[in-house]
């Protein structure tokens, strides 16, 4: 098996860094939201960032990627700035939309990331479509289809399955059951709370994985892929995760009680992977505090970016309303 | 002298479709009973023997998920055309083009494009009830960020696909069920039309009949009976619902000073009361008349074979609401 997960200090490294500025970036943006620099909705991914490390780091570029409103992890795994990327928090020009689409509608042609998509359940055709393309183009690329439990009760979900499994295409179904959509906790709201098994019965393997650890998400990323790549067609993955905070910045929280959120932050993705470095002896001393110092300084770069940026020009309202052509893919405006 | 030989709307929009596929292998069709059924206006009979399953892709039942995955292939290089039943069915996948196609170019900065096209019928006259016959056009004319098309004409039929797949963006070509088993002249010394423009069918110096798709021909025949009576129509084809060709709209009405806009679409809310504000903000000085529309009735449209033709727009309507406002009722 050639895509195996290594578990050697730097590796174990990285996956944290790559939790933690998702993370910080996020508490930054918590800041600058109670600043009212941004404003709007804000869905943090507080609790889920071992999905996102988990599953981009078995990416390569050449893969494809669309997300949902709670994107920034996606974001940020996949390799988008973070300052292009708080530069679109703050809604400036610098921002990689241009501040057009903000938080919830993230997208980096470069990066081959086709949005972040605030419609529930909008990016799985999508996705199908990207999929379809680069395979009658013959482009060796998987798509990578993020979307949360909530989705799976929408027609665009089961459509999506089908199409992708009738026509073998090479998508990676990802599932971030974090057992609620807003207030509308799964058991409330699908008959069968095993989302992989729904996905079972379109015929693609199906997996749930613990989308706490950010080592078994990316283990079983990795198994998806290689099926996927391997010409198998589609597969599903869900990973089973938790948002600590609101749905989006606020709100009463009277779905669930306090003592569930502090039983599952307990079992936080990061929480979990440095306690586990620290048994096994792979985190030393000062390791964390020289992560987050790295990770901290980016993000004071990013936020002086983005601070420093330019609002658009409301002379430039209706540009790319209609575009003049297509841009090459790849190309940035 | 050009070669002028009979061809059907069905005809047109089929050879339009064969056209694209062979000039460019990014071209392909998805949709539901296109291939092995050849479609269900026949307009894609015999495609899928010339160009394969892979790009005469016959789709289940999901409107939302083929439209879905026109869009994505779209933004990645492809060249689709979707082709949806009819506009009914089309509701199935509003949020796809609504939210996704007509938004993503401006959402995202301009990083992508989505050159797709969308294609389905429209109209009533069938005697399919209430829920094959609507008219819903207006609505998506309603969204920017998409270009809406109504060829009415055997020769828009035929060449308006070209350059809708040349646009960048999504464009939705509605074909009115009345027109594909139509049969006119084509002149093959034509071989390209604008989709920018709106068109002078009929000229005429007394009332402006402004229409388009299934009712123009009501409205050429209308502007006949009224010829009869001494009343010289002029007859717009506005061809294009989205971006609307004011210049020719307004140029007409300017001239003629009178104006009656003919839409199958429901009065309330619609594409006759977009134009008809637009020429009461930019023409009213120039109006001898007060403006006035004849639409469908605001009912579904019914079965019974009466029923149906009170709900449409007629010749007999028009001519009617013509001579009342020429103040010869
Ligand atoms: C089609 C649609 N319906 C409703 C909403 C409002 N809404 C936004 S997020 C959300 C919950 C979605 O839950 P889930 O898919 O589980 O994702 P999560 O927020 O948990 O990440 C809802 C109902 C929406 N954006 N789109
Ligand atoms: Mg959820």
């Amino acid at each position: 098996m050639t895509d195996r997960v290594h578990l050697d200090r730097p590796r174990l490294l990285h996956l944290l860094e790559a939790m933690e500025r998702i993370r910080l970036f996020e508490a930054k943006c918590v800041e600058l939201y109670q600043t009212q620099k941004i404003l709007g909705f804000l869905h943090l991914y507080d609790g889920e960032e071992a999905v996102s490390v988990g599953v981009i780091e078995a990416l390569r570029p050449e893969d494809a990627v669309v997300a949902t409103y709670r994107e920034h992890g996606q974001a940020l795994a996949r390799g988008i700035g973070m300052d292009v990327l708080m530069a679109e928090m703050l809604g400036k020009v610098e921002g990689c939309c241009r501040g057009r689409g903000g938080s919830m509608h993230i997208f980096d042609a470069k990066k081959r990331f086709y949005g972040g998509n605030a419609i529930v359940g909008g990016g799985l055709p999508l996705a199908i479509g990207v999929a379809l393309g680069d395979k009658m183009q013959g482009r060796e690329a998987v798509t990578v289809c993020f979307f949360g439990d909530g989705a799976a009760g929408e027609g665009e979900f089961h459509e999506s399955l089908n199409l992708a499994a009738l026509w073998q295409l090479p998508v990676l179904f990802v599932c971030e059951n974090n057992l609620y959509s807003m207030g509308m906790a799964l058991g409330r709201a699908e008959v069968d709370t095993d989302i992989a098994r729904h996905a079972g019965g379109y015929t693609m393997p199906a997996e749930a994985v613990d989308g706490m650890d950010v080592v078994a998400v990316e283990a079983a990323a990795r198994r998806a892929l290689e099926h996927v790549r391997g010409g198998g067609g589609p597969a599903f993955l869900e990973c089973r995760t938790y948002r600590f905070r609101a749905h989006s910045m606020f709100d009463a929280q009277s779905y669930r009680t306090k003592e569930e959120v502090a039983a599952w932050r307990d079992k936080g993705p990061i929480l979990r992977l440095t306690r586990w470095m620290t048994e096994t002896g792979l985190l030393h001393a000062g390791d964390q505090a020289a992560i987050e110092e790295r990770v901290k300084a980016e993000i004071e770069a990013a936020v002086a970016f983005a601070e420093a940026g330019t609002l658009e020009d409301p002379a430039d309202l209706l540009k790319f309303v209609s575009m003049e052509n297509v841009p090459q893919e790849g190309a940035v405006r | 002298m050009s070669d002028t030989a009979p061809m059907t709307y069905r005809e047109a929009c089929r050879q339009a479709l064969i056209e694209a596929m062979e000039a460019d292998p990014r071209v392909f069709m998805m949709g539901e009973d296109i291939g092995a059924y050849g479609g269900c206006y026949a307009v894609t009979k015999g495609l899928l023997d010339m160009f394969g399953p892979e790009r005469i892709r016959d789709t289940p039942l999901a409107e939302s998920g083929f439209t879905g995955a026109g869009i994505g292939a779209a933004m990645v290089g492809m060249r689709p055309i979707v082709e949806i039943m009819t506009v009914n069915f089309s509701l199935l996948a509003l949020d796809q083009i609504i939210n996704n196609a007509a938004t993503i170019p401006h959402m995202s900065g301009g990083q992508f494009a989505v050159p797709l096209v969308i294609r389905m019928a429209t109209g009533g006259g069938r005697r399919v009830a209430a829920q094959h016959s609507h008219s819903l056009e207006g609505w998506y004319a309603h969204i920017p960020g998409i270009r809406i098309l109504a060829p009415a004409t055997i020769e828009d039929a035929r060449h308006m696909l070209k350059p809708a797949l040349a646009d960048p963006n999504p464009v939705l070509i509605f074909e009115h069920v009345m027109l594909y088993n139509d049969t006119e002249p084509f002149d093959a010394s034509v071989n390209a039309v604008d989709i920018a423009t709106a068109a002078v069918r009929r000229a005429g110096a007394d009332v402006s009949l402004v229409t388009y798709g299934g009712s123009l021909k009501k409205c050429l025949a209308a502007a006949e009976t009224l010829a009869e009576d001494g009343v010289d129509a002029e007859v717009i084809d506005l061809r294009v619902l989205r971006p609307l060709d004011d210049a020719t709209i307004l140029g007409s009405v300017r001239k003629t000073r009178r104006c009656v806009i003919v839409d199958e679409g429901w009065r309330t809310g619609s594409l006759s009361a977009e134009i008809g504000m637009r020429i009461a903000e930019t023409a009213f000085f120039d109006l001898d008349a007060p403006l006035r529309r004849v639409c469908s009735a605001e009912v579904p449209i019914p079965y019974a074979p009466a029923m149906e033709d009170a709900a449409l727009p007629q010749p007999a309507t028009i001519v009617a609401t013509v001579r009342e406002l020429m103040g010869r009722g």
